[in-house]
């Protein structure tokens, strides 16, 4: 069991290929995607028309539901929709090496793992970047905290959005938390998160996923923040950071409150 | 998944046609549509290109349309370059001597290759487009008579105007 895991991480590791994103493949499961969306989630993504026509840009957002990830499948779908499967957009997120569906699967559809240099490869070629900076600290928080922005102390995707000099698009998802009842981590510092889902029940560690319930997704993309212009020539990392996550606070706490029952939205 | 709506607009073919072969007009008459912008230099004729985004479900949907077919007071139609498989066509016939016009609107959209999945989207999506496309008809015929009532009051006027003035 070991072995393939390894290969799998060492895979995950390695730089992205981009060329591994599949625009026919993605546009002959958009149906299937917004199936999902539309009727399994009741998806509502709004804010697309804030994002430029043309050009990168670096979508940063909170991350909920483990590592099932579905605000990243309604989110990734409705980006398609919008701007065609002919816009790349790559989503970095740690699901990819060891959840179902199989990795192969999820690379087609331009998610890649967060590695280092990974979103420096696709801004480069003029793509565009999702990044969920909480990653599964965040995604796995307990249920009772959905209304929490939690970016972690990292700043390389403030770094790598002056590097690159492309803006900044907050994206603020909310009902993620309610597709399983997460209860937190198993001791303290520990990675290993428990929570109760489908099918197993008892979930712990999230190795395998879960099969998600039927949670109203609301998604909504920000204004595009061109950090130099708002911050200054040369901003400080942490503050720009703290900044951000304190607007998509406000927004996601609207959010939630604007949400009247549990999985029904 | 093809769809179609009809009506009949107490306006002659070329007060229909004012509206609906203005590309900056669509968005005044078009339900659901939450996009319809001109790509490249071409506004109206065979040849020009739109981005257009109609909202189903979760998300914006579309792509962008290519004009194929242009007939003044006739025929409009369109086909996706991009994005959702798609044609249309605004059908315009003149009836009671163009004093009336019947306007049939056709929508065909799907995805090839797409399989079972690409069908269960489009028999879900159907429901909402159909009411879009009567929503559509029903706002231009709203339209249009309004700006024929208020041409014809106009020229009411203008000729009390002329016998006061002899």
């Amino acid at each position: 069991m070991i072995g393939p895991l390894r290969h799998l991480r060492s895979q995950a590791d390695a730089a992205p290929d981009l060329d591994e994103r599949d625009p026919d493949f993605i546009r002959e499961r958009l149906p299937g995607l917004w199936l999902l969306s539309s009727v399994y989630f009741r998806g509502d993504v709004r804010g697309l028309g804030n994002i430029p026509d043309t050009g990168p840009v670096l979508l940063v957002g909170n991350h909920s539901g483990g590592r099932t990830t579905p605000d990243t499948t309604v989110l990734v779908s409705a980006f398609s929709t919008y701007f065609g499967v002919e816009r790349p957009l790559f989503a970095l997120t740690r699901t990819a090496p060891l959840s179902w569906p199989p990795p192969g699967w999820l690379r087609r559809f331009g998610i890649v793992a967060p590695t280092p240099g990974a979103a420096d490869v696709a801004l480069r070629a003029g793509a565009s970047v999702l990044t969920y900076p909480g990653g599964d600290r965040e995604g796995q928080r307990p249920s009772w905290e959905a209304g929490r922005i939690d970016l972690g102390k990292d700043t390389t995707w403030v770094e790598t959005a002056l590097r690159h000099n492309v803006p900044v698009a907050p994206v603020v998802a909310t009902g993620g938390q309610e597709t399983a009842l997460f209860l937190g981590r198993l001791g303290r510092g520990s990675g290993v998160s428990v929570s109760l889902a489908l099918p197993w029940v008892i979930n712990v560690g999230e190795l395998a996923g879960h099969v998600p319930l039927p949670a109203k997704l609301t998604i909504e993309v920000l204004h595009p923040i061109d950090l130099r212009e708002r911050y200054g020539a040369d901003p400080n990392p942490a503050e720009v950071r703290d900044d951000i996550a304190a607007q998509m606070q406000r927004t996601l706490t609207q959010m939630q409150r604007a949400r009247r029952l549990p999985v029904l939205g | 998944m093809r769809l179609r709506a009809e009506v009949t607009i107490d306006a002659p073919p070329a007060a229909v046609w004012a509206l609906v072969g203005d590309p900056r007009g669509q968005l005044r008459f078009w339900s659901g549509l939450t996009r319809y912008e001109p790509v490249g230099r071409r506004l109206t004729g065979v040849g020009a290109r739109y981005r257009v985004l109609m909202r189903l479900g979760s998300a914006d949907v579309g792509g962008l349309i290519e004009l194929v077919e242009w007939q003044p007071r006739a025929e409009l139609a369109w086909t996706s370059v991009s994005g959702v498989d798609m044609r249309g066509r605004f059908r315009l016939r003149g009836r009671d001597d163009d004093r009336r016009t019947h306007v049939e609107l056709r929508l065909a959209y799907g995805i090839a290759g797409a399989g079972l999945t690409g069908w269960l989207a489009e028999q879900a999506a159907a429901p909402t487009v159909r009411h879009y496309l009567r929503g559509t008809l029903t706002e231009l015929a709203r339209q249009v008579e309004h700006e024929q009532a208020r041409a014809e009051a106009e020229t009411r006027r203008a000729r009390l105007r002329a016998r006061r003035v002899s």
